[in-house]
């Protein structure tokens, strides 16, 4: 199995080691190219601005969307979220817009607002949350699940392919997140159709 | 500072790997910088080229003028505090910067100590010519390690060197014994706990920049290459004759900076580079302010 973990900018290589940890593939997407042959997705941290534009310049923003639309499994965290939100508050565009939330940025505020803490993502309990300039998911479409709230704001939900996290798992220490993502991979390629990650 | 507040600062400039941080003087700049792709900016009121031009004391740019940049645009804002100026650094601390820039570039307020930047909540960047410099300004709370270079000279040759000699300490370290790590801690002049973090890891505790002198998208590529995790571009953008066009090639050039064929394209009619100067035609070596 491949996983490729988008790498125009930030903390990729973090992802990275949590897959190869887990004893997968992992590759790094910097051109459309890159894309060919790959199971699944992670969208990393960084800046999600700088991202979306690398996505555009670099020729991956159009198969990449049509992947995902299609069914390529995605794990996005923080930046990664908000390239596949549908909208960005007090923002008129957005990027690969294929999960049904409105997101908002930097919704901690600076750098002083950053904050860890523990919650649950669904099933998994106690996960450490890393919050770095984090957005959090204002608004949602009602088949789109939600798997963790902190402080009554969503900041981590689910829609059939696509899982969508404010927080940073790949900061941490603890890789059952990972280990989750790859799983759903496995009983997509099983099943050999549509996967619907719950 | 606790640890998980150090723990998230250095996350912050994990997020900023593979990413081109430019230089700002005004809003306008910082709009542009933002449209070409920069991670972050770093907001002063003069780029290193005119502080040598200017001469004389360079101190922390005007809160109004950084505050003008925050409110610009949405991505980290970075800005500069002279050197060993704990005040000036509060000061930015107050108004919420994203990152402050202990930095060599603006003239030193204290000619013995760096600031105690474990006192601080916000974290910090600092400048470093090899690897002992680098773990003493870890050590002090910095949560960034940048290469010095030489600013505002738009020649790329004392970066290189820091980067060479950065990595090069870092392999030898790798392979040392223990006892030899004592002894290496002690020429160092640094504590022993980060020597070993080196021995172990084979890297520096904290993310590690390129910064003084990048020019262009090959400058840019070679310091990825020789093992920056991203750029800091000073002078280069906006001294250029093309500032939009440079910033984007310059962003694309980190991303795929092995790409050869792709630096090519990127490095094709961008207008004039910044013009440089060379180390033996300056007065002020900034690279050696603060040890």
């Amino acid at each position: 199995m491949k996983i490729g973990v988008l790498a125009v900018q930030g903390a990729f290589i973090e992802h990275k080691k949590m897959i190869e940890g887990l004893g997968e593939e992992c590759i790094e997407i910097r051109q459309a190219n890159d894309l060919t042959g790959i199971d699944g997705i992670i969208l990393p941290g960084g800046e999600s601005t700088v991202q979306g534009k690398l996505l555009r310049k670099l020729n991956m923003f159009e198969p990449l969307k049509a992947m995902i639309n299609h069914g390529l499994p995605v794990l996005a965290t923080c930046a990664g979220l908000i390239l596949l939100a549908k909208e960005i508050e007090n923002d008129t565009t957005s990027h690969l817009g294929t999960l049904p939330v409105t997101v908002k940025r930097n919704a901690y505020g600076r750098q002083l607002g950053s904050f860890e803490s523990y919650s649950n993502v669904g099933t998994i309990k106690d996960f450490p949350f890393i919050f770095i300039r984090a957005p959090y998911i204002t608004s949602l479409s009602d088949d789109v699940k939600i798997l963790s709230t902190v402080d009554n704001n969503i900041v981590g939900v689910s829609y059939k392919n696509q899982i969508g996290l404010s927080f940073h798992p790949e900061l941490s220490s603890d890789n059952r997140i990972h280990k989750l993502f790859i799983d759903k991979i496995y009983s997509y390629k099983s099943a050999g159709s549509q996967l619907k990650i719950s | 500072m606790d640890q998980t507040r150090y723990n998230l600062n250095k996350g912050l400039a994990q997020m900023l790997k593979g990413g081109v941080i430019m230089d700002v003087t005004t809003p306008e700049q910082a709009k542009i910088a933002e449209e070409a792709g920069a991670c972050a900016v770093m907001a002063l009121e003069r780029i290193p080229a005119d502080i040598r031009a200017a001469g004389g004391v360079s101190r922390m740019s005007d809160p109004k003028m950084i505050k003008g940049i925050q409110e610009a645009v949405s991505i980290p804002v970075m800005a500069k505090c002279r050197i060993g100026h704990f005040v000036e650094a509060q000061v930015l601390e107050a108004i919420e910067i994203d990152y402050i820039d202990e930095s060599e570039v603006l003239s030193p307020a204290d000619d013995i100590y760096h600031i105690d930047k474990t006192n601080f909540k916000v974290p910090f960047v600092c400048g470093a010519r090899d690897l002992g410099e680098a773990l003493r300004r870890i050590n002090e709370g910095a949560a960034m390690i940048r290469t010095k270079g030489e600013p505002g000279t738009g020649d790329i040759v004392q970066a290189v060197r820091h980067m060479r000699k950065m990595n090069s300490q870092i392999r030898k370290i790798t392979s040392m014994s223990t006892d030899e790590l004592y002894e290496e801690a002690k020429n160092l002049q640094v504590p022993y706990d980060l020597i070993q973090f080196v021995h172990d890891n084979g890297k520096l505790p904290v993310v590690n920049f390129a910064a003084g002198g990048v020019a262009t998208p090959a400058d840019a590529a070679l310091m990825m290459q020789l093992g920056a995790e991203g750029v800091f571009v000073g002078s280069g953008i906006f001294k250029s004759g093309n500032p939009a066009k440079r910033a984007s090639s310059i962003v694309q050039a980190v991303t795929n900076y092995k790409d050869a064929k792709l630096i090519a394209k990127l490095s094709e009619d961008l207008g004039e580079a910044m013009v440089g100067i060379n180390p033996g035609e300056i007065k002020l070596i900034m690279e050696e302010r603060g040890k």
